[in-house]
């Protein structure tokens, strides 16, 4: 397979962290993927399943990854590389230190090699009603308008991809802790904002405030830090804060059960 | 149905940590500091501070009781994490760590001081600028003291930051902000405080 060209062309080194199932042992494996422009983790990934044979020369399982989008959007793809999670796809080999390290995301229960199952993340958005409930059995109308400024702000709440990677730098979501974690905190947030999703504004505050919840959230600011989008999580994370102190307080002292909705606009 | 016990034990701690315990704190610290005005006058402040009225109500309510709730979910709280500086150095993430480690330690260091002071106290020793003179006369102790006292003002000051985010108060990044400026300035007029008390028990200065 050798050409011409190879012989003044560098060799990209990559460690992985492998794993052949859910409750199997791990293990690295080195590869070299002959170097082309431009190419990202995941053309790497691809080079290597076309030849899956390790730097030692011996032939060996293709590598496992999830993937979807390849533009940043989806979410799919998000795995440890050189220390830090982060989408494959917007990783460009070009801007990476070499060796390039790559590993799962192992806040989340490893499926094989790099790929990992992010369940918790979408029965969380269940758990909080991430959504508008608009179907009725007539026609409900148009729903009242959105300020233009508000709508600015819930734009970029909306960009969350459920990628998994606030919840993998967190230091409190783990097998101890049944913190929610920044994400669906967030997505409740964008939901309460909505004019018409303000309408079930106290349902999402009280699965908030259950056990697995955000209650135990630690504030270390890992999750802002690191999300690929810039969502500000912890702002979303001091507003549900402050929304479900005031829902608390609503619901204990007030006459209507706090079902007001006014805790949203605090 | 699911319990709000994790929301409604993290919204006390919370609180508890700024009122009483922390303010407690100040208090505690504001008085030693009348060594620096000599002996005399700390012992007339220790003999006010032992004879307010109902000092075993007081002590109880307003000091042990948060304290041993703070303490003892602070610790189950603190070990629910995992460190993880190591991948992830940002400041508030070195932060969360000394919050967690100094929380700990806290534990340990006001056991032992609450023993050999006010249970002291109990067992018939008077407490006065002698003792404390004495206790911290062994240099092993004195540093046992010195990062007693740091570590309490750092956890409250830290404490007060994210505090003012668990009740909701600072949302915006730019009030989290000014938040993380007023908790190093407490913290360092409350480590003054402390420290230069301490080293005047200890003849140092």
């Amino acid at each position: 397979m050798t050409t011409p060209m190879q012989a003044d062309q560098k060799d990209i080194r990559f460690i992985i962290e492998r794993q052949d199932g859910p409750d199997q042992p791990t293990y690295t494996e080195e590869f070299t993927v002959p170097y082309r422009p431009n190419m990202n983790v995941i053309s790497a990934l691809m080079e290597i399943r076309r030849n899956p044979v390790n730097a030692n020369g011996d032939k060996t399982t293709p590598i496992n990854w999830d993937m979807n989008c390849l533009e940043e959007v989806c979410g799919a793809c998000s795995m440890i590389i050189n220390g830090k999670p982060r989408q494959s796809c917007t990783a460009l080999v070009d801007k990476l230190e070499q060796p390039i390290r790559l590993a799962p995301m192992k806040t989340f229960p490893v499926i094989r090699d790099l790929q990992v199952d992010r369940q918790r993340m979408f029965d969380a958005l269940k758990k909080v009603k991430a959504w508008v409930p608009i179907d009725g059995t007539y026609d409900l109308g148009p729903g009242p308008r959105m300020p233009e400024n508000k709508r600015q702000w819930a734009y970029e709440l909306s960009k969350c991809m459920t990628c998994g990677v606030c919840l993998e730098a967190c230091p409190n979501v783990n097998d101890k802790s049944s913190f929610i974690g920044p994400a669906a905190i967030s997505q409740v947030r964008l939901f309460n904002s909505h004019p018409t999703g303000a309408f079930h504004a106290e349902d999402r505050l009280e699965a908030l405030m259950e056990d697995g919840g955000l209650a135990q959230c630690g504030n270390a600011q890992n999750c802002v830090e690191v999300c690929p989008k810039g969502i500000p999580l912890t702002t979303s994370i001091a507003a549900m804060n402050r929304q479900t102190t005031l829902h608390s307080f609503k619901s204990f002292f007030g006459s209507d059960k706090g079902r007001t909705g006014s805790a949203v606009e605090a | 149905m699911a319990t709000r016990r994790d929301y409604f034990s993290r919204k006390v701690h919370s609180l508890l940590g700024v009122i009483p315990i922390g303010l407690f704190l100040i208090v505690h610290l504001s008085v030693n500091y009348y060594i620096v005005d000599g002996v005399e006058s700390f012992n007339k402040a220790a003999k006010f501070m032992g004879s307010l009225p109902y000092l075993y109500f007081l002590e109880v309510t307003v000091i042990a009781l948060p304290m041993i709730f703070h303490g003892v979910y602070g610790v189950y709280y603190a070990f629910l994490g995992s460190i993880n500086t190591n991948r992830y150095s940002y400041a508030r993430n070195w932060m969360y760590m000394l919050q967690r480690f100094t929380g700990v330690f806290l534990v340990i260091f006001i056991a032992w001081h609450v023993w050999e002071t006010r249970l002291a106290k109990l067992r018939g020793v008077e407490v006065n600028a002698e003792m404390m003179q004495n206790i911290v006369d062994n240099p092993l102790m004195l540093i046992f003291y010195i990062v007693g006292i740091l570590s309490a003002t750092f956890h409250f000051a830290n404490g007060l930051w994210s505090f003012a985010i668990t009740w909701g108060i600072t949302q915006s990044p730019r009030s989290q902000r000014f938040m993380s400026y007023v908790s190093g300035v407490v913290f360092l007029a409350l480590s003054f405080v402390g420290i230069r008390s301490i080293l005047t028990f200890a003849g140092i200065l």
